[in-house]
């Protein structure tokens, strides 16, 4: 996609593409550019190598899916298998199950985590302290600063027997719930520290867009004796309707990709049904039970099915909003 | 009818207007919800640091709050003297120098290069990075790929494979794109080669996205896992997440098989707090003072998009 963006000669009016001396002249330009900024080239050296070795050629990796796949062999697979290990994924009850909570996680993130950063931001712009102001920005953003690995921690023991949240459950409704193992509990158990984990960061570019919202615009708005609610709607929220359509589109890339390692960690087979997702699922068939093929194949359906709901969001908003990524 | 005020000329216009009481309720309820919110955000980290404190009866008995119960150190004297804990903190510091050097060489000269718009083929540059973006290898191929390198239990397992990260690169990019060309052009007409601009000139005037891009990534690789999890196997290499989580996950199977082990589990629950708050305390000491460059990193790469 982004690779075709050099590589179609640009038709210059008054220019034919297909003539001759152009060409020369391309490859003379290069050897030109080459000469001049060569310095630059070999600043570019290293980066390139990094990213071919250990983002593209996993990438081509992916040929292990349709390949038998002997660990300690060629990385790239022993002989070709047609499409034995997707059909096999196709017919695998437990893939659809982590494919329907993956969905169901996904959506649910959508709906609770994508706006709360918005309705933050909003009310963190109505303070009027701003020493106030930084205060709570600063206690907000600290969960993103934590490791998963800790978040983890928290997450089972507040929801644990004896935790926070169960003992808000016994004086409310008189007894304790098994949160952390009751898989009708998982979703909200995840969501609700979802919510924790990424509202206050996830305020910070909405936040900086406000700042650049123009102060005339309000004065304007008033004057038209807009009150405060109309000046909110009809002047902040289209101010920074660019970066929420930027983020909504970035959020939808990731949708299939849900909390993977935070879920590796709070998860266990006791809430498998409700808990288990697609990258969780492919971690335990892959690395746990070493069937690297098949593994390879969810993976890369996953990936696929990534990268296509990224474009489709990326083209509708561009037709419909006028915004997009590229 | 004009009779709310904005965050510019609040002070100016204040106290020419009256406040209307919609106006007024909206602001005790959105001081109200902000309180909240803090208190929300606090309160794990208090509870976890009350625990590390408490004794196991008043946490098996599910008292322990904000405040310690029956005050307890004993379980900081065991995990400081567990010469693995020491040895897995040794290594995360290591490990993030060693990984946050390499990733600011790759993404300083990366960036640096890619930000001139005369560099004949930077939008394929551009590309090769962003299309990483969205779309990646996968879990299996990478984990195929380390393997096959040998590079497993090795600390390059761990510093190498999410040495770039795109965002920070952008950022970075975005940033000497805005410097001011004339400081460069002034340079090389003194006989500076293009090394000598970014090292004399550009180096020296970036030391605040400098500073930004080593905290984004000293704080990725301080608490980075995952990598280690799937490619480490020799406990003398682990980081002291993976103390940490071989603890938590330790509890969950104590906890599961239920009866007597839900007691091994919430042992362990005091011992896991004060894991946990070991593990917090450098980024809790150093994150009010650093914070702001977060903020402003963000600012300077999102102002031009």
């Amino acid at each position: 996609m982004a690779l075709s963006l050099d590589s179609t000669p640009k038709v210059v009016p008054g220019e034919k593409p297909g003539n001759p001396k152009k060409r020369r002249d391309k490859h003379g330009s290069w050897r030109v550019a080459i000469k001049r900024d060569w310095r630059l080239y070999t600043l570019l050296v290293l980066p390139l190598l990094y990213l071919l070795i250990f983002r593209y050629l996993p990438m081509v990796g992916n040929v292990i899916a349709f390949r038998q796949f002997q660990p300690g062999g060629s990385i790239f697979g022993e002989k070709w298998v047609g499409l034995k290990y997707v059909t096999l994924f196709i017919n695998d009850p437990s893939f659809w199950q982590a494919f329907q909570n993956t969905i169901i996680l996904g959506v649910l993130t959508l709906v609770f985590c994508f706006p709360m950063p918005i309705i933050f931001a909003l009310m963190l712009n109505e303070l009027r302290s701003q020493k106030f102001k930084k205060f709570v920005q600063t206690v907000a953003y600290l969960p993103h600063f934590m490791s998963v690995v800790i978040i983890a921690g928290m997450i089972l023991q507040n929801f644990s027997m004896t935790g926070t949240v169960n003992q808000i459950a016994e004086s409310l409704f008189g007894h304790t719930v098994n949160f952390t193992q009751d898989p009708g509990w998982f979703r909200p158990m995840y969501i609700s520290s979802e919510v924790w984990q990424t509202m206050g960061w996830g305020a910070i570019l909405y936040l900086a867009a406000l700042t650049r919202v123009d102060e005339s615009l309000y004065e304007a708005a008033r004057i038209d004796g807009a009150n405060r609610w109309q000046q909110t709607w009809h002047v902040t929220l289209p101010a920074i309707r660019p970066t929420i359509i930027t983020l909504l589109i970035l959020n939808i890339g990731t949708f299939m990709a849900v909390g993977f390692e935070k879920i590796l960690l709070i998860y266990n087979p006791l809430n498998f049904a409700t808990s288990d997702v697609i990258s969780t699922y492919l971690y335990r068939v892959g690395l746990e039970s070493s069937n690297f093929s098949y593994a390879a194949a969810i993976g890369m359906f996953e990936s696929v099915i990534g990268l296509t709901l990224i474009l489709s969001a990326n083209a509708v908003s561009k037709r419909l909003a006028g915004t997009s990524l590229w | 009818m004009v009779n709310k005020s904005s965050i510019a000329d609040r002070g100016v216009l204040l106290k020419d207007m009256k406040i209307s009481r919609g106006m007024r309720i909206f602001r005790v309820f959105n001081l109200v919800f902000l309180l909240l919110v803090v208190f929300l955000t606090m309160y794990p980290f208090l509870n976890i640091i009350a625990q590390s404190f408490s004794s196991e009866g008043f946490i098996n008995a599910g008292q322990v709050n904000l405040f310690p119960m029956g005050f307890n150190t004993e379980t900081y004297k065991v995990i400081l003297a567990d010469s693995a804990f020491w040895t897995n903190y040794g290594n995360t510091l290591l490990y993030t120098v060693v990984a946050t050097a390499i990733s600011m060489v790759l993404t300083t000269s990366f960036a640096y290069a890619i930000a001139k718009k005369e560099l004949k083929g930077r939008s394929v540059f551009i590309g090769l990075a962003v299309f990483t973006m969205f779309f990646n290898g996968g879990l299996i191929p990478n984990y195929v790929l380390i393997s096959s390198l040998g590079m497993r239990d090795t600390i390059w397992a761990v510093v190498l494979p999410n040495a770039i990260s795109v965002f920070n690169l952008l950022i970075m990019k975005s940033f000497f794109e805005n410097m001011p060309r004339e400081l460069e052009e002034a340079a090389s007409i003194d006989g500076l080669t293009q090394y000598g601009i970014l090292f004399r000139v550009v180096l020296p005037l970036s030391k605040a996205i400098v500073a930004t891009m080593v905290l984004f990534y000293a704080v990725a690789n301080w608490n980075s896992w995952f990598q280690a999890f799937l490619y480490l196997d020799n406990p003398d290499l682990f980081p002291v997440t993976i103390y940490l989580r071989n603890m938590i996950a330790g509890v969950t199977t104590a906890g599961s098989a239920g009866g007597t082990a839900e007691n091994v589990g919430q042992i362990a629950a005091n011992i896991q707090s004060v894991t946990i708050v070991l593990t917090v305390l450098p980024i809790l000491c150093v994150y009010p003072f650093v914070q702001k460059y977060f903020f402003s990193g963000v600012m300077l790469g999102s102002v031009k998009e």
